[in-house]
């Protein structure tokens, strides 16, 4: 294969550049010493990062955030698991329907979802409640949960199995003992790959929440529709920090390109 | 016996994907059903919601000018955006697949990264970016010389489209990544050593190729950057509404739910018709690249 030119290079290093800008610019803004935004020109300072603790509506829609995003994604596998299997075993009738009905959270504008879940949430007296946020984030982090566990459990050698059928198991020691932990890695990435949806969406949310139950990237929107100062850069910046490492992780030990594409190409 | 698996299996799908199906009709197709039958039901200032059947909404949205400017602006900017992200996004995909190994996985993750990184975060960026005349992106610009006066970018659509791009240029890259890696790299050879200059290679062999991929990234692109929130809301500002941000305005701000409701179910119907029919249209012109 042909090798890239100087011009193509010139070009990939403007894109890149362009791509982390606005990443970057957030997180050395965080730095600044000053009272204003600017860039950090004479020296860091983490004045802004120990100014978040004087906040603490932050620091609750940090926590709602996390454990909306742990528990949500958790409850979505439960679900997801078992319509794993039964879509990737089964040739039945109505399964590519199903399939489709599972993966529609990804095609209908999440504006459209919150309004639809603000609405029906409301009308049961649950609007603004905790609970109607775990129901919502599970529907929206679905597709993910599925995605990924879909790929690990299309596969898996199902001869194992047999072999654990033919000395007696089954039922429930069957999964427990052979097929969960065969489909595993693929479980453990879908469930990294739901938090982070449930962890960054704002659009569904913004709908949903009420004060007490904002959720981060709702109560940081609200914030900078008021005004944009060096704060709200310190908390985006621990935010990009959580999803970098997230995302690290999720690289090392299952690879970004196949989280992200859905491909479930088993030999890697 | 055989009988017994039989109906065993032919039960066994249906019980597994119980409990997901039941989800998604309880939680999933009856509200956006609530939210079509709201999108019919009359609102007043005092009066409140009221469960009737009327054509109120619709009407207003189809005589007013405004819902049709808004409209009109949701789908100048995602498809600005979407030309814009083949543009740069598809070239860029091409030099990445080029790349050694390591860089190449490298330069990926930087690339793709973002598309999980908060929106919230990614936009506020490009907020600082532009920050008014004297922003940093102009700055740049102008010392580069590529303008003479600064562009205003906050509260504009140019703003809008910029920053949209760059949150959804990962999904063009990984679109057109996924049909390079189709892509039998001996056919460029081929073309070379039959005496093919890199432009004719390029227009004849690399693009027709790719097109599959440049067309469903441009669908995912589109339909996203017509539905998006945070983008539009925080560049834009208050005054220059898209569709989401008027819906969203609606139900939080007026209070007009029926209102509200009849532009979210316009926006997805309008959506899924645009998204059904060029993936149909696609599929027929590239029939041979899918089989």
């Amino acid at each position: 294969m042909r090798r890239n030119g100087p011009l193509a290079l010139v070009f990939h290093a403007v894109f890149v550049t362009v791509m982390v800008a606005p990443i970057l610019v957030v997180c050395l803004v965080a730095f600044t010493p000053e009272g204003y935004l600017s860039l950090p020109t004479n020296g860091f300072s983490l004045r802004w990062f120990r100014t978040i603790a004087n906040y603490p509506e932050f620091i609750h829609a940090f926590w709602i955030s996390l454990g909306l995003g742990a528990l949500s994604s958790f409850v979505a596998l439960l679900f997801a698991v078992p319509a794993a299997l039964a879509i990737a075993r089964y040739r039945f009738r109505g399964r590519d329907a199903l399939a489709a009905l599972f993966l529609s959270p990804l095609m209908i504008p999440h504006v459209v979802l919150g309004i639809a879940f603000l609405r029906f949430f409301t009308s049961f007296g649950l609007g603004g409640s905790f609970a109607a946020l775990i129901i919502a984030h599970v529907v929206i982090v679905f597709p993910f949960a599925l995605r990924l566990t879909l790929a690990a459990a299309i596969g898996m050698d199902l001869s194992v199995e047999m072999a654990a059928v033919s000395l007696g198991a089954g039922g429930w020691t069957l999964f427990r003992r052979v097929t969960l932990p065969l489909i595993l890695p693929g479980v453990i990435s879908g469930w990294a790959l739901a938090f982070i949806q449930s962890f960054d969406d704002l659009t569904m949310t913004v709908f949903l929440a009420a004060p007490g139950t904002e959720t981060l990237p709702v109560r940081m929107f609200l914030y900078i529709q008021d005004n944009i100062d060096p704060l709200v850069t310190s908390v985006s910046a621990c935010v990009i920090a959580i999803t970098m490492t997230a995302l690290i992780l999720l690289d090392r030990f299952y690879g970004l390109d196949r989280v992200l594409a859905g491909k479930g190409d088993p030999g890697r | 016996m055989s009988s017994v698996a039989e109906e065993r299996s032919i039960r066994a799908p249906w019980a597994l994907t119980a409990p997901a199906l039941m989800l998604f009709v309880g939680v999933l197709l009856i509200p956006l059903a609530m939210t079509v039958m709201l999108s019919f039901h009359d609102w007043g200032q005092y009066k409140g919601i009221e469960p009737v059947f009327i054509l109120k909404n619709w009407q207003e949205i189809a005589t007013d000018p405004y819902y049709a400017e808004m409209f009109w602006r949701t789908f100048r900017i995602a498809i600005l955006t979407t030309l814009l992200t083949a543009l740069l996004g598809a070239p860029e995909a091409y030099i990445l697949n080029r790349m050694s190994g390591r860089w190449k996985s490298f330069f990926l993750l930087v690339i793709l990264g973002p598309l999980l990184i908060s929106v919230v975060a990614r936009t506020l960026g490009w907020a600082l970016l532009f920050g008014g005349n004297n922003g940093l992106a102009n700055k740049l610009l102008m010392s580069l010389g590529v303008i003479r006066s600064p562009i205003p970018f906050m509260f504009t659509e140019t703003g809008m489209v910029v920053a949209l791009a760059h949150v959804m240029m990962p999904f063009m890259v990984l679109s057109v990544w996924a049909a390079l890696q189709r892509l039998d790299p001996q056919i460029e050879n081929a073309a070379m050593s039959l005496g093919a200059g890199p432009v004719t290679i390029i227009r004849r062999i690399i693009m027709p190729q790719i097109m599959p991929g440049v067309l469903s990234g441009a669908i995912i692109v589109f339909s996203l950057s017509a539905s998006a929130f945070a983008t539009p809301a925080i560049i834009g500002g208050r005054r220059l509404k898209v569709a989401a941000t008027l819906a969203y305005d609606e139900f939080l701000n007026t209070l007009n739910w029926p209102l509200g409701a009849a532009v979210a179910t316009l926006l997805l119907a309008a959506l899924v018709l645009i998204v059904v029919g060029s993936n149909a249209m696609i599929e027929r012109r590239y029939a041979e690249v899918f089989r």
